[in-house]
């Protein structure tokens, strides 16, 4: 590459060293036959979780087999829509692609009935109230806008009870 | 009976935000050509290259190993890549060390690189899926909700994770190699710094770096270079799946696992008092007090005890990352070749500003992933 002038400043710049040049990439997600169950829970307005039939543990989402005993779980769990916070941040960073608008609560909620949380987005509080032990409970979006995805959970909100004691999930920590 | 294996050569490139001098064929020849040069050798001594580096999806470059075999001499030679998330650079190290003990080659040149300016991990990191909701905030948006749960678990006061922030960056101002010197670096600066992903600060977190680190391996029959020797005592490798009832993220098991192995192995029954030196993968500054039970350099819950004592300081008994470890340079994929490099380096007494007097025995640890995969090795001055 050879140096150029600038535009209208008549000041010459460096050498093109690099270029970003983005590029797009669609693709289509098979979640095989554990998931799609999860996903289609969700498209009710249902969180479907699956026991292992040797440890009784419940996973939410199941991905088909319990990763500590390697056997298929078989049978299905309906779980409310309520849960614990077991520890949490509070994103304050941007980055791209980002769909929510920061600061926001991402949290690990254990939903009751099951032995594993998973991340969730906490609202209807003020990020230093949040805490670890609250209880929430999940809000959906509109009936005829549920889609089988997590996106059909807009967030959870505090759900009034009294924060659960520290040793009823410290295990899930 | 396995061959010994001997560390002959290190190199590694001087740490930046943005590497723009050199592509990342360049990046890696750089540090490779150190090592080579430090073990008195030429590419045509080496026998194979085993490569590694964090997701490809971070430069979108798929299988670069392909294309980096003729700037590492690899053309009509073995080349293997590795791939263990943020754990690589240690893993990539092990499947080298690994080909000497078994006799297959006398000389490897292993390598581990990140371009990180001509990358997106934060994006990388944080592509949307069905099945999960669309929060994760990179790397820190991972780990910090498990510091937290620390801080509870342990009941360590706040200025913890501040001392450990401090106390690298002190240390990288000794290695030139280092991304971050920061030389007015302290606790106010550190608390002062802006809230990433509460309760870890901007400070607390390790930078963005482009980097490689690069060791030629040799069997006992082929050592050679300007220092002695350092002698692998053990090397561990352990994984756990990312997600079962039950798991300690805190203080996983695979990381208890991988420890207990390398240790029997290198004949360590007490590492705060064996270990002269140690080298730990600290992305995050609570990661220092969360290893250090991990792996047993003190009880459950006593970690941030040994760091608030200064125990890990540069003048403690038991320096942790003498070099400013990952929070001063993190070229992620070499981020873990670089614990197990500058473990070398003290043994062999060749690190310079930072290096520990009369250090003999030393720990490298790198961790990736979701704290799922665990690589780690002792070398020692002694053969073993």
């Amino acid at each position: 590459m050879t140096d150029q002038p600038s535009a209208g400043s008549g000041e010459p710049i460096g050498p093109v060293t690099m270029l970003a040049t983005p590029i797009r990439l669609d693709f289509d997600f098979t979640p095989g036959v554990a998931q799609s169950r999860f996903l289609r829970g969700l498209e009710r307005g249902t969180f479907l979780g699956q026991r292992c039939p040797t440890c009784h543990k419940v996973y939410v989402p199941s991905r088909g087999t319990c990763p500590t005993d390697g056997v298929a779980t078989t049978e299905d769990v309906e779980l409310a829509g309520t849960g614990t916070v077991t520890t949490y941040c509070v994103v304050n960073v941007p980055f791209a692609g980002q769909s929510i608008e920061i600061p926001y609560i991402a949290a690990q909620v254990l939903l009751d009935g099951a032995n594993l949380s998973f991340m969730g987005l906490i609202q209807e509080i003020p990020a230093d109230e949040v805490r670890m032990g609250m209880r929430v409970e999940a809000v959906w979006v509109a009936p005829d806008e549920l889609t089988p995805s997590l996106a059909s959970v807009r967030y959870f909100r505090p759900n009034g009870e009294p924060d659960a004691d520290y040793d009823t999930y410290k295990e899930y920590l | 009976m396995a061959e010994r294996c001997a560390v002959i050569g290190v190199g590694q490139t001087h740490h930046k935000a943005k590497r723009d001098d050199v592509s990342i064929a360049g990046l890696v020849r750089e540090a490779a050509k150190m090592a080579l040069e430090d073990a008195d050798l030429t590419w045509s001594d080496i026998d194979a290259v085993v490569i590694g580096k964090a997701p490809d999806m971070f430069e979108g470059n798929m299988m670069p190993e392909l294309y980096l075999a003729p700037a590492l001499g690899a053309v009509g030679k073995p080349i293997l890549r590795v791939h263990t998330a943020g754990s690589v650079g240690g893993s990539t190290a092990l499947v080298a060390a690994h080909l000497i003990s078994a006799g297959i080659h006398r000389r490897v040149l292993t390598v581990a690189y990140e371009k990180q300016s001509d990358s997106d991990a934060m994006w990388a990191l944080s592509v949307p899926q069905p099945f999960a909701a669309p929060l994760l905030a990179g790397a820190g948006g991972y780990f910090a909700p498990i510091i937290r749960a620390y801080m509870r678990r342990s009941g360590a006061p706040d200025h913890i994770g501040r001392m450990v922030a401090v106390k690298d960056r002190l240390n990288a101002l000794r290695n030139p190699y280092a991304h971050l010197h920061l030389a007015d670096i302290d606790l106010q600066m550190v608390e002062e710094s802006i809230m990433l992903w509460d309760p870890l600060r901007y400070l607390e977190a390790c930078p963005s770096s482009d980097g490689a680190a690069a060791m030629v391996l040799s069997s006992e029959d082929a050592v050679s270079g300007h220092y002695p020797p350092a002698w692998v005592h053990g090397s561990a490798m352990r994984s756990e799946p990312t997600m079962f009832a039950g798991r300690d993220q805190v203080n996983p098991q695979a990381g208890r696992d991988c420890a207990a192995d390398v240790y029997a192995q290198a004949g360590i029954t007490d590492p705060r008092s064996q270990i002269d030196v140690a080298e730990i993968y600290v992305p995050f500054s609570w990661y220092e007090p969360m290893w250090l039970e991990n792996l047993g350099f003190c009880e459950l819950g006593d970690g941030w005890k040994l760091t608030e004592s200064g125990a890990t300081a540069f003048d403690g008994d038991i320096p942790w990352n003498t070099s400013g470890g990952v929070l001063s340079s993190n070229p992620i994929g070499a981020s873990g070749m670089l614990r197990f490099l500058e473990v070398a380096m003290q043994v062999r007494g060749q690190a310079g500003e930072h290096q520990i007097d009369g250090a003999r025995l030393a720990l490298g640890q790198a961790y990736g992933g979701g704290s799922q995969f665990f690589s780690m090795w002792v070398v020692g001055s002694d053969k073993p």
